[in-house]
């Protein structure tokens, strides 16, 4: 279990220096997906079934196959000399970044949180997957607590559809 | 497992925050910013082992509001790209000054 995860982690850290490091657009997106998957993996792990299984369809598949769409008809990646910021800009972010790094490890670090299975919220979790299955065990608050903020999320989706269509269709004049 | 889940989304949330500061390419910029998505997302999955199962609620909400963003979001960088010819952001300069 420990070792499964350990190994996750390192695919998803790898793909994610992939994706800033890449020297094209389509194989940034690649290192995107391999980091998308293991972490779909590593929440099999947290017992978040059915949020592996969206987050692969999802994510991986429609999301990711829309940014390849739009790579492929922008014709992108042949400048990768001018598209990453050097010198001063590059080390001021790394040290921005690197303090966020140790501001943010030392936050969590601390804390020393490592309960895994015998936690309050993961006994709660265990006991709705046994008695819904994977799929009742989350849309059981989705359908009651969560429901109007459920169905506004309808209508956001609605609004991006119009939006996308609205930006992306050409002018006919 | 949960401290070392919230370590590698802070370590995956700067990874992203490096790749926004980092690259000129629009689509880059944006796929770094799908990541810090993901980086949260982990927490809150790591989280709901703590409070409940709350926390995969959101992080469906959260993926949600991620595609929505993706739609509107590239749809933005096509119809700049109709303008522009290119998606560095260096050359979109008009609201800077």
């Amino acid at each position: 279990m420990e070792i499964l995860f350990y190994m996750l982690a390192a695919v998803a850290i790898g793909g994610a220096f992939g994706v800033v490091m890449a020297r094209t657009p389509v194989g940034s997106l690649l290192f995107m997906v391999s980091a998308l998957a293991s972490l779909a993996g590593i929440f099999v792990l947290m017992e978040a079934h059915f949020l592996a299984a969206v987050q692969i369809i999802v994510y991986a598949g429609a999301i990711m196959v829309l940014f390849l769409f739009v790579i492929m008809l922008l014709n992108l990646g042949h400048e990768y000399r001018t598209d990453l910021r050097g010198g001063l800009f590059a080390l001021l972010s790394f040290a921005v970044t690197g303090a966020l790094a140790g501001v943010l490890a030392r936050r969590f670090g601390a804390t020393g949180m490592d309960m895994a299975g015998t936690t309050p919220g993961g006994q709660a979790i265990d006991a709705a997957l046994l008695e819904y299955g994977a799929v009742g065990a989350i849309a059981q608050p989705l359908f009651t607590d969560y429901l109007v903020p459920f169905e506004i999320t309808g209508i956001l989706l609605l609004v991006a559809i119009v939006g996308a269509l609205v930006l992306a269709k050409r002018r006919v004049s | 497992m949960i401290t070392e889940a919230m370590i590698l989304s802070a370590i995956l949330f700067v990874i992203g925050t490096f790749g926004v500061l980092v690259r000129r390419n629009a689509i880059i910029m944006f796929l770094c910013i799908e990541l810090q998505l993901n980086a949260v997302n982990l927490t809150l999955v790591a989280m709901s082992r703590l409070w409940g199962i709350d926390g995969q609620v959101f992080v469906f909400f959260v993926m949600t509001v991620a595609a929505a963003e993706a739609a509107v979001g590239l749809a933005i960088i096509i119809s700049i790209f109709r303008h522009y010819e290119t998606v560095n952001v260096d050359n979109f300069n008009l609201l800077k000054w």
